[in-house]
């Protein structure tokens, strides 16, 4: 019975060609507080990023990542500008905060696991309460895909009682159990040792190649967006605009032994320098304003 | 939750089966609280034996009945039937006000926590009123109401239900918006919101305002018995037997009704814990 089920969660799980998730994002400015002192945090950018891609985002501390992500998700609304989600207008000038939905899940920078539900009920959650499946059915089906996702010892326990490692997995298998049309992440890995690090992309990649889920990343570390990335979109110092656009063009499924290739190594410098230009940019800024 | 709690208490109940008796045995904490209890008996027993130390009359302690003068008493007054009596009645006045203001504490902090109209209206004459002590209420309150019982009731209420407000209310004000956030994206509801997210991250400060509230509400009931004589109507609480055993001149007695309310404090605050422990599977440390 277990297996059946799990057979049919996985068929739905993995369509052949992933035919949505096209995030259009056509020149979005976004000025927090238009009224009294002005922050551009995002100015007129504009990117295109396609269903099933992996789109990483870096870009100096505080240049507007975070913005434009909330922008995105529904949490913000934007200045002017448009974002489209396959086609349909999420936000616009007419409608400036897009609406919060299951077709968009976030991963939060902190985490926000429900630190009073096991992490079964959270992944529980998200079914539950759009009354897709009885609260015994959304069970069975996030305790399918913990398993998937090779977590099945640690489902009946609390946030608090699991490695944070474990916690952001369970995380995005929460996110994914709503089947998303995009996957939202803001530095889901960062403050993690490089090993945590390397079994989280592990997990990532493999529920990637599983759902083909367009995703995209914020980080900071630039051998992960490599590493995760289809692209690597590398934004300006604040207000952000995209700066230079790095192709990843390495073939999935990728594992460790690419960390060492002269094709990777090659890619890490491009973008770095891109990023420190950017990241001087933003320290001398930050100088003047200080002076 | 109820799935969680369940599974959660059956894991506690192996571990508690497997070595229950050993763990106590081995618990330092326990010992040395034991062993300070013990200490500080003693020295309680020989300091008040002994009014002068080193030729030097001790100020307060000399005056203290010796701890075994107390047990005497005690023993005394345990076979009265008033002395159960009064402990009934503070429990049952401490317990009435507390569970009133719980009642209405609660739902009033979380209406002034997620609605903006009800906090504009009902937040600021709150907090004119929170300032006020709860004894200062008591004359008006024995005024207002028809019968001592009642204005006591009336003042415990009031001790706890301020401090459960203020406290639901910050709980309910500095939930992380990014649980807020996260339910909302995946389709919760606003009932959805308030009854998975908001009511279960308020809980720690509920428990947190209980905790308090019900100390609160021990030394209202103690302080209000004695300022109305326990009432000619009402009569007794431990207050009113601190009370009457001093107008009697027994001090042994006095401090038997001081030990009472201290162990009747520890047993209403240990019964909020447990409950806070039953409600909240998530805090509890293995
Ligand atoms: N709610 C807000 N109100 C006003 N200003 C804000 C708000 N949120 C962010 N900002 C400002 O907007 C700018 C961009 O912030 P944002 O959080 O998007 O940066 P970020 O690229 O995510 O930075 P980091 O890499 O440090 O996370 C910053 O200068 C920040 O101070
Ligand atoms: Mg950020």
């Amino acid at each position: 019975m277990a297996v059946k089920k799990k057979k049919t969660s996985r068929q739905k799980a993995s369509p052949a060609v992933r035919e949505r998730g096209t995030i259009s994002i056509r020149n979005v400015t976004k000025i927090y507080d238009p009224e009294g002192v002005n922050v551009m945090a995002v100015d007129n950018c504009s990117l295109e990023i396609e269903a099933g891609e992996v789109c990483m985002i870096v870009g100096p501390s505080g240049c507007g990542k975070t913005t434009l992500l909330n922008v995105i998700a529904g949490f913000h609304s934007l200045t002017s500008g448009e974002i489209y989600l396959d086609d349909e207008l999420l936000c616009g000038p007419d409608k400036p905060l897009a609406n919060q939905g299951a077709d968009r899940m976030v991963v939060f920078q902190n985490g926000a696991l429900f630190p009073w539900k096991s992490l079964l009920d959270n992944v529980a959650y998200g079914p539950m309460v759009q009354g897709i499946l009885s609260k015994s059915d959304a069970r069975d089906k996030a305790r399918d895909m913990l398993a998937e996702a090779g977590m099945i010892d640690v489902a009946d326990k609390f946030p608090g009682e699991v490695s944070s490692g474990m916690a952001r997995r369970a995380e995005i298998v929460r996110a994914l159990i709503n089947d998303p049309k995009v996957l939202l992440l803001d530095e889901p890995y960062r403050a993690m040792d490089a090993l945590t690090k390397s079994i989280m992309h592990e997990a990532l990649l493999a529920m990637y190649d599983r759902t083909k889920v367009t995703i995209f990343f914020i980080t900071h570390d630039l051998e992960e967006a490599i590493f995760l990335g289809d692209r690597v979109v590398v934004m300006t110092t604040r207000p952000a605009r995209t700066k230079k656009i790095v192709s990843v063009k390495i073939p999935r499924p990728r594992d460790y032994k690419l960390l060492s290739s002269e094709q990777f190594r090659l890619l890490v410098e491009e973008t770095k320098d891109a990023v420190h230009e950017e990241a001087i940019k933003a320290f001398e800024a930050g100088e003047r304003e200080l002076a | 939750m109820t799935d969680a709690i369940q599974s959660a208490h059956d894991t506690t109940i192996v571990v508690a089966k497997r070595s229950k008796l050993r763990k106590l045995a081995d618990n330092k904490t326990l010992w040395r609280g034991i062993a300070s209890i013990i200490l500080f008996i003693l020295f309680w027993e020989v300091s008040s034996q002994s009014k002068v130390w080193f030729g030097i009359q001790v100020p307060f302690i000399g005056k203290v009945p010796p701890p075994s003068a107390v047990l005497e008493n005690w023993v005394e007054v345990v076979q009265r039937p008033g002395y159960w009596q009064s402990w009934y009645l503070s429990f049952m006045r401490v317990f009435f006000g507390f569970i009133v203001a719980m009642i209405v504490g609660i739902p009033f902090g979380m209406a002034l926590a997620v609605n903006r109209y009800f906090r504009d209206i009902f937040f600021p004459p709150f907090e004119v009123l929170r300032p006020i002590p709860p004894l200062a209420w008591v004359p008006a309150s024995i005024i207002f109401w028809p019968t001592t019982e009642l204005s006591i009731a009336f003042v415990t209420f009031l001790g706890a239900f301020f401090t459960i407000v203020i406290n639901v209310l910050g709980g309910a004000r500095t939930i992380d918006v990014q649980y807020l956030r996260a339910a909302q994206s995946m389709g919760a509801s606003q009932w959805d919101l308030f009854r998975r997210i908001i009511l279960p991250g308020t809980l720690p400060s509920i428990f947190t305002g209980a905790a308090v509230g019900m100390g609160i509400t021990w030394e209202v009931v103690v302080a209000a018995e004695m300022i109305s004589g326990g009432g000619q109507q009402s009569g007794g609480g431990l207050g009113f037997f601190i009370w009457s055993s001093y107008m009697g001149g027994s001090l042994a007695q006095v401090v038997v009704g001081m030990i009472s309310i201290g162990i009747a404090g520890y047993f209403s605050s240990s019964m909020i814990r447990y409950i806070g422990y039953l409600f909240m599977p998530w805090r509890r440390i293995f």
